[in-house]
């Protein structure tokens, strides 16, 4: 019984956010403040077993580690952002987050840059691999706007964009691809589940 | 005091990164794990941001009788049902909280990203009916790819899966690594900003 009404409820719930398709109407308003609602009402209580308790209660309270106090009192600082007068001490815990910046310079010299370039100067062996290298280099001299793309440079160039379009349909046929089997799974929800229609 | 401060923490707490990450320490590791404690502890209080936030729009909205409030009322009502139930009966398997999660929460989601298959589709159409030979090359790497990924396409022709798998091994991999080399020059440079007080927009204005 439980089950059905369970079924029942996902289903309707499924059907209200279709019949935006149609246009929109009351019935997929609702659905859609009903899971904002609760998906900010599902976070609260995972925030605070998984995050409160073992990081600020648990080493407060029960470890007696009272230094934690300090960083406690500068998160409570975010709840300021709401007053006229005292909004500017909700950049303190922001403040605090950003130092990680610092890190952020080496880190993204390191995985994104040279780690790619690292990649792309291996030796070219293969029709693949001297595809590889022309497309990155065409496409990195593309997004240098510092010389004009015009002739013979403005022609290679226009190579990388020919690499970044076939990028681009590939990335879009994926987005699409993952938007279909949810798509799908839903109507095997409604058929299957919840109507019996299929196996 | 209102931005100098903020500001000197950013900087100071930037190089103390830069500094761990360049000179391996015993010190640079307890400056890294005093810091992980310390924003540990300080996460949590941002979702009671994110919470009193989303009950002054709607609460607002309730107050003044906005055109459409009653649905605010059913955001703040299934928040605070969701919510409490976490509280009262835990969080585990059969409680109320993950029977909404699985019930409720769980096929919205999910059918609310589907609907976007609809919407791709039909925005890819505007967009990109082949006007251009890129707009061509686009959709047909796009089909491919679609194709490659479905038994259709192996059921067509062999070559369409290996095409496919082929697009994304070579022409593909050389855009990605061209726009992540781009990406990362873009980070580093955005990080040095902020590491040096040039970029304080993160600050908000006064």
């Amino acid at each position: 019984m439980l089950e059905f009404i369970s079924n029942l409820i996902a289903a309707i719930l499924t059907l209200f956010i279709f019949s935006f398709l149609y246009k929109d109407n009351p019935f997929y308003r609702f659905a859609e403040h009903l899971l904002v609602g609760v998906s900010m009402g599902y976070a609260i209580p995972l925030v605070y077993i998984n995050a409160f308790i073992p990081f600020v209660y648990r080493p407060i309270f029960l470890e007696g580690n009272l230094w934690l106090i300090i960083p406690s009192c500068i998160g409570i600082l975010y709840i300021f952002r709401f007053t006229r007068n005292l909004s500017w001490l909700s950049r303190y815990p922001i403040a605090f987050g950003m130092g990680i910046v610092g890190m952020g310079v080496p880190m993204s010299m390191h995985s994104s840059v040279l780690v790619q370039m690292r990649n792309a100067m291996r030796p070219i062996d293969s029709i693949n691999s001297f595809l590889i290298f022309i497309g990155t280099v065409s496409i990195l001299l593309y997004f240098y706007f510092s010389k004009p793309h015009k002739g013979l440079y403005g022609k290679f160039t226009n190579v990388g964009i020919w690499f970044m379009m076939v990028g681009f349909g590939a990335s879009f046929g994926y987005t699409v691809m993952a938007r279909i089997s949810l798509l799908i799974g839903r109507i095997q929800f409604l058929l299957g589940d919840f109507l019996g229609l299929i196996k | 005091m209102k931005r100098q401060i903020p500001l000197i923490i950013v900087i100071t707490l930037g190089f103390l990164f830069v500094a761990h990450t360049f000179i391996p320490s015993k010190a640079s590791v307890d400056f890294y794990d005093w810091w992980v404690s310390w924003a540990k502890a300080i996460s949590p209080f941002a979702v009671v941001l994110g919470i009193l936030s989303l009950f002054m729009v709607h609460g607002t909205k309730i107050q003044r009788k906005a055109p459409n409030w009653q649905y605010s009322v059913v955001t703040l009502l299934a928040l605070v049902v969701t919510a409490v139930s976490g509280f009262a009966w835990g969080t585990n398997e059969g409680t109320p909280f993950l029977w909404l999660f699985q019930n409720v929460q769980m096929p919205m989601s999910a059918t609310m990203f589907s609907l976007l298959a609809f919407y791709i589709a039909s925005a890819a159409y505007k967009a990109f009916r082949a006007k251009s030979p890129q707009a061509t090359v686009l959709l047909i790497a796009a089909f491919i790819v679609m194709m490659g990924q479905v038994p259709i396409g192996a059921a067509i022709s062999k070559w369409i899966p290996e095409t496919a798998q082929w697009i994304l091994n070579v022409p593909n991999l050389a855009a990605k690594r061209g726009i992540a080399t781009g990406v990362g020059l873009g980070m580093t440079a955005t990080s040095l900003k902020i590491l040096l007080g040039i970029e304080r927009t993160y600050l908000g204005s006064d």
